[in-house]
């Protein structure tokens, strides 16, 4: 019998011969925390009586989540942080080098075939270069960096067959809202999704961690993707770790299959309050925007502030709308300087902040006010999320919101781009 | 191992933003503190409505979104006794088995608010006193029962200083 790719990576992983449904102990080849949830992991390291992490190399901390500190309860905890890194010697990416997302596949600590935990739920980003990476809470991860290991249960695999091509200002982003539109906010839990087809191999790596990335919004454990040629060009240019791909045998047992045609699919918007209450832009009506947010884990990265920059060039942003751009990390916001993009923003009227979460996640960077309406690229517009839960928020691609803020309400981005 | 309390009850798609907003979890490792805030966004007075032992009961894909921990330990601080859904989303799920939350799943329409409950996870029977009806409840698998049984995870490691499921 056939092997999904997470079948075949936790069988690689545990040493033995696994299928869904089954419970194992795995080896970990990447563990990460950010500093919502490393305090904690640290403390029950300290309660679990460990000295040593299992391999300091291995192991990543990142300061996102609230970066710079905006408040002194805060500024101790990554105190902390720094202190186990040091002590540790683990990596550590302090304020301002982005946010864990994009650092973890960016800075090389990841490779196809990889099995790794986050302590975020949006580890399931580095499905997109073919790794197994699942969200986990703290005291997982402190059981991680001492032991190396954890327990997982096999998951089941649903297949997303996605053909067709997707048309001019349509993205990555306006797919992945659409398969969680369809199958509904825990459609896939429990389960590992594999995103196969034309239009995901016509995606580029960037484009795919977007999808990967939303895996959780439909209860996945994970968003799996083969490699292909883009996706080994791309982890040989950011790491010089060995790595042997791993793809779903063609006689896999899969829970679930469905297919799609998204060639005429349009640009796609989460309402709020849910990430599945999803609708074509035609059918949005007028919905004013107070502010607009570009950046994130799902699209900060420089494909998505090229396409903003594209809509967003020589124009101004409506008087009563304001615009927040966080390039996802250093690397990219130093890139988007030099593309001139970062130019864009500022002559269009938009205010830049430092890579990180802030924005998406109401620590700070932009909280709204009440009853106001935000469109951003972020992946979740539960109630409260950015930081006041009387306000709405609205998910589209960056080419949405580029051309949402310069009309001051939700907009089709195709007229800009044509 | 048995359970008492009475039923507040939540309905589907409870996210961990609801459970304990990130306004407030990033700023402190203090779980009494945040406990305060538990389930704020959806009722802000549930806090102070809870009595040590009630259940929390919700629908389908109860804890769904962010990995926090502080998700389970603000419950477990507010003195609930158990969290009873038709189903869990699954970092949810391990974090409550690591920080020692029992979880059950079962058919919760049964289930109205301020219904008093009896849980037994031993015989794996929740027992409506309000209704007079008995709800059977979904086992857990032997590896979750052993940490959640140890005292969780933490617990876990102390004695074993691994994983250790022979």
């Amino acid at each position: 019998m056939g092997k999904t790719i997470a079948e075949k990576i936790l069988s690689n992983k545990s040493g033995q011969d696994v299928k869904a449904n089954d419970i194992v102990i795995a080896d970990l080849d990447f563990v990460m925390g950010q500093d919502g949830t490393s305090p904690l992991a640290i403390k029950a390291f300290e309660n679990m009586q460990a000295k040593r992490v299992f391999d300091p190399e291995r192991i990543a901390m990142v300061i996102d989540h609230s970066s710079p500190s905006p408040l002194q309860g805060v500024s101790e905890l990554h105190r902390q942080m720094r202190v186990f890194a040091q002590q540790q010697k683990i990596n550590f990416y302090d304020i301002g080098d982005g946010v864990c997302h994009q650092l973890v596949p960016e800075q090389g600590h990841v490779v196809p075939g990889d099995l790794v935990i986050g302590a975020d739920s949006h580890t399931c980003t580095y499905g997109a270069i073919n790794a197994l990476s699942t969200g986990v809470g703290s005291t997982d991860l402190a059981a991680g960096i001492i032991s190396g290991k954890l327990w997982f249960k096999v998951p089941e695999t649903f297949k997303f067959i996605i053909n067709g091509k997707l048309g001019e200002g349509v993205f990555s982003k306006d797919l992945i809202l659409y398969l969680i539109g369809d199958v509904t906010a825990d459609g896939a839990t429990y389960m590992a999704a594999e995103y196969t087809g034309e239009a995901i191999n016509d995606l580029s790596v960037e484009a795919r961690f977007t999808i990967s990335n939303m895996a959780i919004e439909m209860g996945a454990k994970c968003g799996l993707m083969e490699a292909d040629d883009k996706t080994i060009a791309w982890v040989r240019e950011h790491s010089k770790k060995d790595f042997t791909p791993v793809s779903a045998d063609t006689d896999a047992v899969y829970a679930k299959i469905k297919e799609y045609d998204v060639s005429s699919l349009e640009p796609q918007i989460a309402q709020p309050h849910t990430v599945d209450n999803v609708t074509g832009i035609s059918k949005i009506g007028d919905v004013p925007i107070h502010q607009g947010v570009i950046g994130t884990c799902t699209n900060g990265r420089m494909e998505d502030l090229r396409i903003a920059a594209r809509i967003l060039k020589g124009r101004r942003i409506n008087k009563d709308t304001r615009l927040i751009v966080a390039a996802s990390s250093r690397q990219i916001m130093l890139q988007a300087m030099r593309e001139g993009l970062m130019e864009i923003f500022m002559e269009a009227g938009a205010a830049i902040v430092t890579p990180g979460c802030g924005p998406c996640v109401g620590t700070h960077n932009g909280v709204p006010s009440d009853g106001e309406n935000v469109i951003s690229t972020a992946n979740r517009n539960f109630k409260g999320r950015m930081g006041n839960n009387k306000a709405f928020i609205y998910l589209g691609s960056p080419a949405t919101v580029a051309a949402s803020v310069l009309t001051g309400q939700i907009t089709d981005p195709r007229q800009f781009l044509v | 191992m048995k359970l008492t309390g009475k039923c507040h009850k939540f309905g589907n798609d409870v996210n961990t933003d609801y459970i304990i907003s990130g306004r407030h979890k990033f700023k402190t490792l203090d779980m009494k503190e945040l406990a305060k805030y538990v389930m704020e966004d959806l009722d802000p007075d549930f806090y102070s409505k809870v009595n040590a032992g009630d259940f929390i009961v919700a629908g389908t894909n109860f804890g769904c979104g962010s990995s926090r921990e502080q998700a389970p330990l603000a419950i477990i601080n507010a003195n609930i006794g158990a969290v009873v859904a038709k189903s869990f989303a699954r970092i949810f799920y391990r974090n409550c088995i690591n920080t020692g939350l029992p979880l059950i799943e079962c058919d919760t329409d049964q289930i109205n608010a301020g219904d008093e409950l009896e849980i037994n996870l031993d015989e794996g029977t929740l027992f409506n006193k309000t209704t007079g009806k008995v709800i059977s409840i979904a086992p857990l698998p032997p590896v979750m029962l052993k940490i959640l049984t140890e005292g969780g995870l933490v617990e876990h490691f102390k004695k074993h200083g691994t994983f250790n499921f022979d």
